[in-house]
């Protein structure tokens, strides 16, 4: 595997490198909250799925939802990680409204899942192996709204306890390119697994990206000795939303570290937002003014044992992940560029397999897709899953430009059918009479026809064998586009006795 | 009325001597009688009434269960759906849970009666009932004509018993807060292993030593009372799964050939004669029975309290927090931000000593303060209970006073928060190591206050706890009661 080289940052006093590390925040796939059986449905009335317990109400006890640990396992399994068969589950102590018990109850110093990795697949055609540093369960705290009210705040405790996935990466990301790529794969990661939705407008995947520069080399030091003292200073940016958002906010982020120290300043470590109307992060708290946590084992609960033998069954239920599929897909004859695109997102594997399925010759599927369907989706901002023509009837498609029951072009035509009316492709295809003509006869006389209209043309194309195009063009007019216009060139060299290189 | 036990009182209901209402509505009257003495802060005889003539209609088809028409008293730290629950403190406000925490939905299950809710310490944080909001409880054995506190927390609960303002009752034991109760006002006091009644529903204070149980006139009552409250709760993950044996069944069979271990560190310098003395008593009584008394070690003894007075406070910090004036309870009135409505709720919602305890808890907490306090007071825990299964290899049971002294005067120790921890130093060594203890009324001071004697079990192995509990209790023929100086009439 090839690993880029790092990004430089040119500066006035020479070159920097930047270091990302980054915890994200995976919303569990679960009916039910961590520690108690309100629903997670996204998108309840205000306060609809709050329990005692997520009310923090008095003598409220919490018991843990065993799907929700099973996903955290799935999830850790899925990052090859080390799963942790004993695991605490701690108090994390702070006020704020929309906390109710005062607490979050998180894992601390023994978290569920430990040291992992998730290959990053770059533009450049290189990959990047990112060390996952643990894998932890907590809860989510509910929402403050601020601006409904002159005078008052409400909370809404929806969001209060559902399970959280706190995963945390090793500083190993070298660019703003990464970051984003990094999170990409991770979401796919969880979505092939169905341990998290990875809807990042509903938060159910929100990210904390750890940003510092270096000299060139620091680097590589760190990685050769394991100290930090290598690196600079980092800063923590909350909340980055979006892709697009996380590599606006590195690249800020580190051009500003760069010209804080150019400058001969010094980094302070500091929780900073990012402001992405304004492209810029802005301080929250400085490290000392960060929380004591004042963090301590869970009373309420006792320590999580997994038992080996579940573990491995989660093992064995795993479906194929992203890397082994496109590695699949590849041998089955794909390009590399096209396997990636399509494993990136869990929908299009599974439409394309579906496909493929049905009936539809691999590499002619994946070029189908790429070709013409996901443009025509691109086009009319529609998603895989919105997008109105089946992956049946793209196969059916696909099958019958194989079988040359009808031409590529035709084919286009026919999936704009489908696209519009819907229905099943072959049907149209024989109720429209789309089929192609192979039968010789009507070619035949499509192309007497042809002669027939256009004697000169005749004598010119004995002339110039070049102008049988022409010929081909009039008699694919004639017959409507129907004829298999391998057809049609064989039958016009014979007819007109044109030599077989013409 | 008065001599009525739990056991007595259900022969007497079910051979129809009596009706649940007539008892029931007796002890209304003394309860209303008693108002001086302040061991309830909510009376509910209207619910009683109404639970009475269910379980009399029931009793009367030959139905109804183990505790079938018995009024109760409940310490008013158990959620009790409908019923203003207050864990004696201010910051509850009026309260009123939507929810019957388990051990009292058992208790009502079994067919008992609620005549209403016992006054505490706040928050279960006391040796005295004195730190309670509804003010403090007086304790029916009084020191010639001067009042006396009950103990603490289950304060209310130990002087409704000790009174006959119930025929029993449930209490909360964090570190001594049944048995030290128990123990001075002459009644039997049991803290269940911890796990084997159900925490859900009970106002936490500390929640790994918090254990509900039962506060009776009899080892009898005792057996039976746990019996009931005892459950297997899929809502309190710290609650065991072992199924509830019959408790009053092993009361049979007699203690011969029990090995009775006599922890040699629980020889206090400075304690009273009168205690050593009753020990030894004790030790007398069971061997004259035919157990055998051996000297046992549990070194790590006197880390107990200091320990105990880490990890509590630590916990009770956190589950605190919950009390911030934003969805229940107690809310500051013109304050300017959230930070402001934190801080004055809480400073007018919780009382001076809970206040000191979340300070303590905090602090032991903080970073670069956890290791020096909380993280070594957890490895003292351990060794702690260590002690306790090592001398469980040459002894079945253990035999120690209950507490220091007899009953004192209010306000006594209330200056000196070290004097009144010092009330837990033989019982909270029972709470850190998880294990049952039993307080057995067993003589008078010559000053004529009660005495208790302490029994500490193996964990889960409370059957063999109550048999050597019924042999004390016989020997001790502890019969006094206190003479009524309370009622109105």
């Amino acid at each position: 595997m090839n690993a880029p080289g790092a990004k430089i940052l040119k500066g006035e006093t020479g070159d920097w490198e930047i270091v990302i590390g980054m915890e994200v925040h995976a919303q569990v796939l679960s009916k039910s909250k961590l520690f108690s059986g309100a629903s997670t449905q996204f998108g309840a009335e205000p306060n609809a799925q709050v329990s005692f317990v997520d009310a923090g109400m008095p003598g409220m006890l919490p018991v843990i939802n065993a799907k929700c640990v099973e996903q955290a396992v799935r999830t850790g399994l899925g990052l090859k990680a080390k799963i942790n068969l004993r695991s605490l589950f701690d108090r994390k102590n702070y006020f704020y409204p929309d906390l109710p018990q005062g607490y979050q109850i998180s894992q601390f110093k023994d978290p569920i899942v430990g040291e992992g990795e998730v290959v990053i697949d770059l533009p450049s055609g290189e990959s990047r192996v990112v060390g996952i540093e643990r894998l932890h369960l907590e809860q989510d705290a509910g929402k403050s709204i601020h601006d409904q009210h002159p005078d008052h705040s409400y909370v809404d405790l929806n969001r209060s306890g559902i399970a959280l996935m706190e995963i945390v990466t090793k500083p190993h990301m070298r660019s703003s390119e990464e970051a984003a790529a990094f999170l990409r794969k991770l979401r796919a990661i969880v979505r092939y697994l169905g341990t998290c939705d990875g809807n990042m407008d509903e938060g159910s995947m929100r990210a904390d990206v750890n940003v510092s520069v270096c000299r060139v080399g620091g680097y590589d030091k760190f990685r050769a000795d394991g100290s930090f003292k290598h690196l600079g200073t980092r800063c923590e940016i909350k909340n980055v939303n979006s892709m697009r958002f996380i590599a606006m906010a590195v690249e800020y982020e580190a051009r500003r570290q760069v010209e804080i120290l150019e400058g001969g300043g010094t980094i302070s470590q500091e929780t900073r937002l990012f402001d992405a109307r304004l492209n810029e992060t802005r301080s929250m708290r400085s490290k000392e003014e960060a929380h004591d946590y004042r963090y301590f084992p869970d009373p309420d609960l006792l320590p999580l044992e997994l038992d080996a033998a579940w573990v491995a069954e989660i093992e064995k239920s795993l479906p194929e992940l992203p890397d082994e599929k496109k590695a699949r897909l590849i041998q089955a004859g794909l390009s590399a560029y096209d396997a990636s695109v399509l494993v990136a997102e869990k929908e299009s594997a599974d439409y394309y397999e579906a496909m493929v399925k049905a009936g539809a010759e691999p590499k002619s599927a994946a070029n189908w897709l790429s070709n013409e369907y996901f443009g025509r989706l691109n086009k009319a901002g529609l998603t895989l899953a919105d997008g109105p023509v089946t992956a049946a009837a793209n196969a059916a498609i696909v099958m019958m430009v194989g079988e040359g029951v009808i031409s590529g072009k035709i084919a286009k035509d026919v999936l704009d059918l489908v696209w519009a009316e819907g229905g099943d492709p072959r049907a149209l295809v024989e109720a429209r009479g789309l089929r192609q003509v192979t039968d010789t006869g009507a070619i035949d006389a499509a192309i007497e026809a042809v002669i027939a209209a256009n004697p000169d043309k005749v004598e010119e194309v004995k002339a110039k064998p070049k102008l049988a195009a022409w010929f081909v063009g009039q008699v694919m007019k004639q017959t409507g586009g129907k004829a298999n216009p391998a057809a049609v060139n064989a039958a016009l060299k014979t007819r007109l006795n044109l030599p077989d290189e013409g | 009325m008065s001599n009525f036990t739990l056991a007595s009182a259900r022969d007497a209901l079910k051979a129809k001597k009596i009706s649940s209402k007539e008892l029931t509505t007796a002890y209304i009257k003394a309860v209303e009688a008693a108002r001086p003495l302040n061991a309830y802060i909510t009376e509910t005889p209207d619910k009683a009434l109404e639970m009475a003539a269910a379980s009399d209609a029931r009793l009367a088809k030959g139905e109804g269960g183990a505790l079938e028409g018995l009024p109760l008293a409940i310490k008013d730290l158990f959620c009790t759906k409908g019923v203003r629950t207050t864990a004696g403190s201010k910051i509850l406000g009026n309260f009123i849970p939507p929810y019957e925490s388990t051990v009292t939905a058992n208790l009502w299950k079994a067919g008992a009666v609620m005549l209403g809710k016992t006054n505490l310490d706040e928050f279960a944080m006391g040796s005295s009932n004195e730190t309670s909001a509804s003010g403090p409880v007086f304790n029916p054995w009084r020191d010639g004509t001067k009042k006396l506190v009950p103990g603490g927390s289950s304060g209310g609960s130990a002087s409704a018993v000790a009174g006959d303002l119930c025929l029993a009752a449930t209490g909360t034991d964090t570190g001594g807060s049944i048995r030290q109760p128990a123990a001075i006002t002459g009644i039997v006091g049991l803290k269940p292993t911890y796990g084997r009644c159900s925490r859900w529903g009970i106002v936490a204070f500390a929640s790994s030593l918090d254990q509900a149980g039962p506060m009776t006139k009899t080892v009898r009552d005792a057996a039976i009372l746990l019996g009931s409250m005892a459950s297997i709760d899929p809502k309190d993950s710290t609650s065991t799964d072992l199924p509830v044996p019959d408790y009053e069944k092993a009361l049979e069979g007699g203690i011969k050939g029990l090995r009775v271990g006599i922890p040699r560190e629980y020889r206090m310098d400075g304690a009273p004669p009168e205690i050593a003395a009753l020990w030894d008593k004790g030790a007398e009584w069971l061997k004259a029975q035919g157990a055998e008394i051996v000297e046992v070690s549990l070194p790590h003894t006197k880390y107990a309290l200091p320990t105990y007075y880490i990890v509590a406070p630590a916990e009770a910090s956190s589950n605190l927090a919950r009390y911030d004036g934003v969805r229940f309870g107690h809310r500051a009135k013109d304050v300017k931000g959230i930070t402001d409505l934190y801080e004055k709720s809480r400073a007018e919602g919780f009382g001076l000593e809970v206040q000191r305890r979340i300070l303590i808890g905090t602090y032991v907490l903080s970073s670069g303060y956890y290791d020096a306090y909380y993280a070594r007071a957890q490895k003292l825990r351990t060794l702690i209970a260590r002690d306790f299964t090592e001398a469980y290899t040459q002894c079945d049971v253990l035999l120690t006073p209950a507490t220091p002294g007899p009953a004192f005067g209010l306000g006594e120790n209330s200056d000196d928060p070290v004097a009144m921890y010092l009330n837990d130093v033989f019982t909270v060594t029972v709470n850190l190591a998880g294990l049952p203890g039993l307080s057995v009324p067993a003589g008078l001071t010559a000053g004529g206050l009660p005495l208790g004697l302490q029994l500490i079990g193996k964990a889960f192995d409370e059957g063999t706890l109550l048999r050597a509990g019924l042999a004390l209790e016989t020997a001790a023929n502890f019969t006094h009661k206190p003479a009524n100086w309370w009622s109105a009439s």
